[in-house]
């Protein structure tokens, strides 16, 4: 990738015309989305039918490493971006997942496709999950059946400008800017039909209620979700002293305390609280420095 | 057409299928009834007596090779589970169909992995979809859903959780004309429901212990103590479903002892979107655009088969008009163009597997883009055409075609059809042929990687099945658009590419040779769609029934596609109109059942070895796992 200073300058910042090739003032934030937006490695990771476009979109007529996605990586641990590019399975939603979890952050996923997006023509079938975005945080979309290499080299670029727009300065935008480590994505659980561990409580509501129709209520035992919660709880905090970088043995344990269900809605109520507080603070330093000034 | 010389020791009383037929009906005539009903064929097998009658059809009238073996579940119509079997002679010709009936609520039908060792996987997706018990199978477990799954989905009492009706087009939509979400209407907002009985204290996530469980894993410390000195143990090494070299969502379980590889597994259903299930709720028409996106290197191959399929049911009733002359042509070209891509496609990424890494792909992708602009051309999308119809196709050949000179100067141009296919043809495709003959056939590496590496018999390649350039590359010359032949096949000129040695290379030679007899056939083509240049692609000049009704009844619709024989199994359970939803609809996939060999041919190899004759074998996971 070329560097080009002028494209990186601050426009507030009027540089010398004769300089314009040398140097650049630039905030660290931008300096820094340059750099990250130019060297996006997706993920060497074909689900169906949209992986034969995106080795297309890969080889020599389209050639996504112009645009910074340099090289495939078939590990998670040295990617950037996840294409999810297929029919995600209830089988396969597994895996990915723990893909996810393993990659390093900042991270991003684009669901490539009608399938990878919501479902697409096998939506209806019994293994198929109705997209990526039921499990995973998913920053772009690409339409088609599959998308030309045209379509997803747009969607890829529309990612870079979505980070372009993400600043360090500014924790809300995304996780990793804010503080503490990221909590893993609870990996679905395989049961009778897939279970994803932040739906259990619903689900074991909507068992009781079912055997209450049913008139089954006392004539059997009814699941006590809690105490499942409470066994993997232990381990998980064994697991995480033992080996604490390991989210892939970290990941399949439930959140701690309480139901997983209340769990993730506690995270989101103090990711909100988190931000509301940091805004706060910074409408005040600035109301602080204007009347200094 | 020729017929491939019938083997000499076949008594000649059983050389027709009719005669085979009878020859069952007089020799055991308490375990063999004809199937009479409407539209269908063959015989019904008691299921005590399956084993011996299907020996006898094996070794007695030689039809030595199990296409297909599925299920059909007959609820309301008899009630009944039946096991359809598919047998055909290497030698040539059509299929002896068999049946084996047995009731719905405790299936059982006798295992006949002891006579074909292809029926292996099928007769497990039969008890993973339909929940018949096959006693006898060395290995029943599921192999497309996860072991602790709730029920068989394929049965048609079975309802998926976004289930609406059954049939389409559903009346929310047409003619109520509302359109909804599904997961609006599920209470977990997702594709699941669970069974009431659901017990969340007992959950168990038994999906992986299963998969290892028959490995019988565990060290065997008498066989360590009996090695002298050096010790090592198994190991069991776990490849996919994230990998770079499985081709997909594919998975194997390796067993190595050192390097060396002592057994394989492969897992499955990873990719397993449900095309048979969602295909009995579509329409006959429904059905083509997702054939596309079976084996989606070549999705013209998979139209053929299925519109042949539906063809060969629809023939049985009384408005049916064979397609042109003009559209046979077209058909058979689109094929061996894809057949083309498909063959570029799977040498260059088995050179990939063997470490030539990406740099043969490169080119020939390039020629593969210019087929897929072409395909764009005619049929509006570059991979997923969706262009045959029954009886027609979804239209002629346009004028001018644009696409690109080369890579380097993508500059888009405009091409009058013809010419640009002339081209192609006579000079573009030979020459990456030569090119790639020229840099791989007599490559050092290549011969050292593949010579005499999974090498899979001739006997071995019937008896489990194999189709394609696996069958052909262990030396037995059996390609559908000879030995059965369809289309206008009989009257082109080619030969049956054939190799002797079973091995990679071997397998590689095969697929060269197709290239070239590709390109042979091609060369017939043009000029025969020159000669009608103003027929039309329908019987009566206009398109006929896009929505067929179809008569009752059953078809097994087959097409030498790239990776073998590619077979649709359809049943038709219309009244007297008959119906325009097939009852049953199955597809034999060849990337399925040339898996079934891959632990054989894997035996006693390193483990580098391992991902080149996986590419050898060259699958795909939309057609594997379907």
């Amino acid at each position: 990738m070329e560097l080009n200073l002028q494209e990186l300058n601050a426009t507030e910042f009027p540089v010398p015309v004769e300089l314009e090739d040398n140097i650049a003032i630039t905030s660290l934030s931008q300096l820094y989305n340059w750099g990250r937006r130019n060297s996006m490695w997706p993920m060497l990771f074909g689900l169906a039918c949209c992986a034969i476009e995106m080795i297309a979109t890969a080889s020599s007529r389209f050639d996504f490493s112009r645009f910074g996605f340099e090289v495939m990586r078939a590990t998670p641990r040295q990617a950037d971006l996840m294409i999810v590019s297929g029919t995600v399975t209830k089988k396969m939603v597994v895996p990915i997942v723990r893909l996810y979890n393993q990659m390093p952050e900042p991270k991003y996923v684009l669901a490539m496709g009608a399938c990878a997006s919501g479902g697409g023509p096998f939506k209806e079938g019994y293994n198929v999950v109705s997209g990526m975005d039921k499990y995973l945080p998913v920053d772009v979309y690409v339409p088609g059946c599959p998308p030309t290499p045209q379509a997803l080299l747009y969607g890829m670029i529309a990612l870079q400008r979505k980070i372009d727009g993400q600043s360090i300065a500014n924790g809300d935008d995304v996780p990793w800017y804010g503080v503490g480590p990221a909590e893993p994505t609870p990996v679905p659980v395989l049961g009778p039909d897939i279970i994803d561990p932040r739906q259990m409580d619903m689900i074991r509501r909507q068992a009781e209620s079912a055997a209450r129709d049913m008139g089954l209520l006392g004539s059997r035992e009814l699941p006590a979700i809690t105490q499942m919660v409470a066994a993997k709880a232990e381990t998980a905090e064994a697991v995480a002293e033992a080996a604490p970088a390991d989210t892939d043995a970290l990941n399949v344990v439930l959140p701690t305390g309480g139901t997983p269900w209340a769990e993730a809605e506690d995270i989101r109520e103090k990711r909100r609280l988190r931000a509301l507080a940091r805004k706060a603070l910074r409408a005040s330093r600035r109301a602080a420095q204007a009347e200094g000034e | 057409m020729e017929n491939l010389a019938a083997a000499p020791e076949q008594p000649i009383e059983t050389a027709s299928i009719d005669d085979a037929v009878s020859f069952l009906k007089s020799n055991h005539p308490d375990a063999i009834k004809l199937d009479d009903r409407d539209g269908y064929e063959g015989v019904i097998v008691d299921p005590d007596q399956l084993l011996d009658v299907a020996r006898v059809i094996r070794d007695e009238l030689g039809f030595d090779y199990l296409s297909s073996a599925t299920a059909v579940d007959y609820l309301g119509e008899g009630d009944h589970m039946e096991m359809v079997y598919h047998a055909y002679r290497t030698s040539g010709g059509g299929a002896l169909v068999f049946k084996a009936q047995t009731d719905r609520e405790n299936p059982t039908i006798p295992s006949l992995t002891g006579l074909w060792r292809g029926a292996d996987f099928q007769e497990r997706e039969a008890w993973d979809l339909y929940g018949i018990r096959f006693p006898g199978h060395p290995n029943l477990k599921r192999i497309l859903m996860w072991e602790g799954f709730h029920g068989h989905p394929m049965r048609k009492d079975w309802r998926e959780a976004y289930y609406e009706e059954e049939l389409k087009p559903f009346d929310s939509r047409w003619p109520g004309g509302h359109v909804h979400r599904s997961e609006e209407k599920n209470v977990f907002g997702k594709n699941v429901s669970y069974p009431t009985d659901i017990d969340l204290n007992r959950l168990m996530d038994s999906s992986e212990t299963a998969v290892y469980e028959s490995l019988g894993l565990g060290v065997d410390v008498e066989r360590i103590m009996d090695k002298d000195g050096f010790e090592t143990n198994e190991l069991v090494v776990n490849m996919g479903p994230h990998h770079p070299s499985t081709h997909g969502v594919f998975r194997m379980l390796l067993t190595v002892d050192g390097e060396t590889v002592t057994s394989l597994e492969p897992v499955m259903g990873y990719l397993h979107r449900n095309h048979e299930k969602i295909g009995e709720r579509n329409t006959y028409l429904h059905n083509i655009p997702f054939t596309d996106r079976l084996d989606y290197i070549s999705s013209m191959g998979n139209n053929h088969g299925y519109v042949l399929a539906v063809e060969q049911l629809m023939s049985l009733g009384r408005k049916y008009n064979p397609p042109t002359y003009r559209c046979e042509a077209l058909r058979v070209m689109m094929v061996e163009l894809s057949r083309i891509v498909n063959h570029l496609w799977a040498i260059g990424f088995w050179l990939n597997d063997i470490g030539a890494f990406f740099t043969p792909v490169l080119y020939f992708i390039q020629e593969r883009e210019r087929i897929l602009d072409f395909f764009e051309a005619v049929a509006g999308s570059r991979m997923m055409c969706n262009y045959m119809r029954f009886g027609g196709l979804f239209g002629d050949l346009p004028e001018r075609i644009k696409s690109v000179a080369n890579l380097t100067n993508d500059r888009v141009r405009d091409y009058n059809t013809m010419q640009f296919l002339t081209e192609m043809i006579n000079e573009r495709i030979p020459r990456t042929i030569d090119e790639l003959e020229l840099l791989l056939t007599q490559n050092e590496i290549v011969l050292e990687r593949s010579v005499d590496v999974g090498v899979l018999s001739a006997e071995d390649a019937i008896n489990y099945s194999a189709a394609g350039p696996l069958l052909r590359g262990s030396g037995v010359a059996y390609d559908i658009r000879r030995a059965d032949p369809y289309s206008i096949y009989p009257e082109l000129d080619f030969d049956v590419a054939v190799e002797e040695e079973g091995d990679m290379y071997a397998r590689y030679r095969v697929r060269v040779t197709e290239l070239r007899e590709s390109v042979r056939i091609l060369r017939q083509i043009l000029p025969r769609l020159e000669a009608t240049k103003d027929e039309s692609i329908w019987a009566d000049g206009k398109p006929g029934a896009y929505q067929p009704r179809v008569p009752h009844g059953e078809a097994y619709g087959r097409v030498e596609n790239g990776k073998g024989e590619l077979g649709y199994y359809l049943v038709s359970a219309g009244g007297r109109g008959g119906s325009s939803n097939p009852w049953r609809y199955h597809v034999r996939a060849p990337s399925f059942i040339n898996l079934t060999p891959l632990g054989r041919m894997s035996q006693g190899y390193k483990v580098a070895d391992i991902v080149g004759i996986l590419g050898s074998i060259d699958i795909v996971l939309g057609e594997t796992d379907r």
